[in-house]
């Protein structure tokens, strides 16, 4: 039992659910904020004011199309699956929120006489429990697409389930170095270790930067939003959606920009502790942790913003590449680099021996490279690809190609069409169509 | 000794388990019968929790419920939705020897249960829970250290598997002589010519791409021209000229006036 967790067992009833009540509040407020944000960040960007009518500086704007979508027709395509259809978006919200329970918001306060500290839950393993959830999110859009019964959202739910279990991966592997330093998988334990040491995201910067990039890939956000494509999708996995059941995939989005924004600053950026010079003063402790911790927050929200302001989506096999060829390969030798330095921290090992080893290790690394066999240049051809190449060509012989067996055997009845076979389009059958 | 928290998951989560098998099992929709499947394997998870293995729940939840039930819903959703179980046997006596191997699988588990009931006496995880690190530490070193070499055998399994699934499933694609999109990129920004190649030479009778555009002197513009009818052998295309060609005194391939009567010799070709 971690010394958070014992704290935190003997919470009141009331206590708990004024927690968690809370938490709920604070996740709806920053969603509204965040979207609000993203319009006016991303129309100084594109030089234009954004919204700027409802409320001071437009604030009320979100709330009101909040509103406006609540209110919207609820539609339920023919060929949905029912039940499903409706799973899919409580799934994508719950553990959105779930997520958030272990994340440790601020130090030791006292709330009316109660000794606690500002987290709803601390596990042993709570960095698995924000894994877990992410991994679970994904059955809300992979299963929306499945049960819309339409061939757009089921090709953006199988592009997100791929790319959230690559990405976790590559996730789950920037957290090890984490844990290796800090010595556990609480997330109390591990804020309390980064202000005993550095924060870990001077000690640790590979993962840091490999968190990052996998955070964005994990919450489908620009520049990795492919199984949203709109150019591509029309709207990927929530096409087919509508009122309440959108808004419940919109706001499942943004709280998870946010937790795993909270988590990178948990694991990363020394939680709800104030930065150096103020660190362990008396603006460090108690309440003042949720100022630190939102201000830390913040700061990688706007880059999520920023991200979607400049960059252009990625195409998907560059982004799988990415995740499977730079990421996780990346990660892997980090580990390894990581885990051999802190194994050689306690040996009686000078900096010579290192240099001498590391040397040895360097020349037979030169050698094998050396006797690698070099790949033969490219010749390039000019020749034009006429067949099998993957841009569509004008048939060579200019001719209308002859209709395929089986709507010539349609067409046949109809006089005029198959029939004459000299240049009337076949008629259109639905076999182009309904394959999903 | 099973405290009273203990009790009631159990009671909530045992059934909701058991009725997410035999669910998965009667369910007519493959899809529907994945998620009753990982309604049985996320109770199971928490049941781990419950019994004070919280690293093994969640494991648990992250790697079965998320990563293996999800490749299979990723196959199951790629079947489609229409399809339907077929119940012709394929394999001679399948059900036979799969209705043996089941009663013996049955057997195997009710005499390793009755065994693991009567004659081990349960030690809790209280004392490993709580002394050298905790769950996560503890389990850890007993992986890395006793258990050590079935780890790495399991681990090399895998591997073999998945390296003889990408052997299987590799097709190889030659990329040679083809640009990349960097090349490309570069050819196109850095090239002789930075402007898209000028259309094709749009005209009030035709608009074919077979018609070059026309410089300001009325000479032909090169780079307009087709490549791929350019290079295409002259006798491939005798026809299709022909049939576009004027009658006129000077004949010209390249202007259209409409689907001319067929010519004589065409008339015997076609005989």
């Amino acid at each position: 039992m971690t010394p958070t967790e014992a704290l935190l067992g003997d919470d009141p009833l009331w206590l708990i659910i004024v927690k968690v009540v809370v938490i709920f509040v604070f996740l709806m407020v920053m969603t509204l904020f965040m979207i609000w944000m993203e319009r006016r960040v991303v129309g100084r960007m594109q030089q234009r004011p954004g919204p700027n009518r409802v409320g001071p500086f437009g604030l009320l704007q979100s709330l009101a199309d909040g509103l406006k979508l609540a209110f919207k027709e609820d539609i339920q395509p023919a060929m949905a699956d029912r039940w499903v259809y409706i799973l899919a978006p409580i799934i994508s919200a719950i553990t959105a929120f779930t997520a958030f329970s272990v994340i440790p918001l601020g130090g030791e306060v006292s709330i009316f006489g109660e000794h606690t500290v500002l987290q709803i839950t601390d596990l042993q393993v709570g960095v698995l429990v924000v894994l877990a959830c992410s991994s679970l999110g994904v059955y809300g859009i992979v299963l929306s697409g499945w049960a819309s019964g339409s061939p757009y959202p089921l090709l953006g739910s199988l592009r997100s389930a791929a790319q959230v279990i690559s990405y976790e991966i590559a996730l789950g592997m920037s957290i090890v170095a984490v844990v290796l330093y800090s010595g556990s998988l609480s997330t109390a334990d591990i804020v309390a270790a980064q202000s005993r040491q550095w924060w870990f995201v001077f000690l640790l910067f590979p993962s840091f930067a490999v968190f990052c990039v996998s955070m964005v890939g994990e919450t489908n956000r620009a520049p990795f939003d492919l199984p949203e494509a709109e150019s591509e999708l029309v709207g990927g996995f929530h096409t087919e959606y509508s009122s309440l059941k959108f808004a419940l995939f919109f706001l499942a989005e943004y709280v998870n920009m946010v937790t795993v924004s909270a988590m990178a600053t948990t694991l990363f950026l020394g939680g709800w502790h104030a930065p150096w010079p103020l660190a362990g003063g008396a603006l460090d402790r108690g309440w003042w942790g949720p100022l630190w911790f939102i201000g830390k927050l913040l700061a990688f929200l706007f880059v999520f913003v920023w991200l979607r302001g400049t960059l252009p989506r990625m195409r998907y096999d560059q982004f799988m590449a990415l995740g499977w060829k730079v990421l996780v390969p990346g990660s892997l030798v980090w580990i390894v680099l990581v885990s051999g330095a802190r194994a050689l921290r306690g040996a009686a090992v000078t900096p010579g021996e290192i240099l001498v080893v590391g040397g040895f290790l360097l020349v037979i690394l030169l050698v094998v490279a050396f006797l690698l066999p070099q790949r033969a240049p490219v010749e390039r051809t000019r020749e034009i690809v006429t067949a099998g190449s993957d841009y569509p060509l004008p048939p060579l012989d200019l001719v209308v190609p002859p209709s395929p067996p089986r709507r010539a055997a349609v067409g046949a009845g109809v006089p005029g069409t198959a029939a004459s076979g000299n240049g009337a389009p076949p008629p259109r059958q639905e076999d182009g169509h309904g394959t999903a | 000794m099973i405290g009273l928290g203990e009790t009631i998951a159990f009671w909530i989560l045992g059934p909701l388990a058991l009725a997410g098998g035999l669910a998965m099992v009667l369910a007519r929709n493959a899809v529907h019968s994945a998620l009753w499947l990982a309604q049985t394997m996320l109770c199971l998870g928490a049941l781990y929790m419950v019994q004070q293995a919280p690293f093994l729940g969640f494991v648990q939840i992250i790697v079965y419920t998320g990563a293996i039930m999800m490749l299979f819903l990723f196959v199951l959703m790629l079947v489609g939705k229409e399809s339907v179980d077929s119940v012709v046997e394929v394999l001679r006596g399948q059900r036979v020897a799969a209705a043996l191997a089941g009663i013996g699988l049955a057997a195997l588990l009710v005499s390793m249960l009755g065994r693991a009931f009567a004659g081990v006496t349960a030690v809790g995880l209280v004392k490993v829970n709580s002394t050298g690190g905790g769950n996560v530490a503890n389990l850890g070193r007993s992986l890395y250290t006793d258990y050590l070499f079935p780890f790495e055998l399991t681990s090399a399994l895998l591997m073999t598997a998945a390296v003889g699934a990408m052997v299987l499933a590799f097709t190889e694609r030659s990329k040679q002589g083809r640009l990349t999109q960097r090349e490309r990129v570069e050819a196109r920004i850095r090239g002789e010519r930075p402007s898209p190649l000028p259309g094709p030479g749009v005209f009030a009778t035709m608009n074919s791409v077979a018609t070059p555009a026309l410089l300001p002197d009325g000479s032909v513009a090169p780079e307009s021209l087709s490549e791929l009818l350019e290079s295409t052998g002259r006798d491939r295309l005798d026809a299709d000229v022909r049939s576009v060609v004027s009658a006129g005194a000077e004949p010209d391939a390249r202007v259209l006036r409409g689907p001319v009567p067929p010519t004589a010799a065409d008339q015997e070709e076609q005989k």
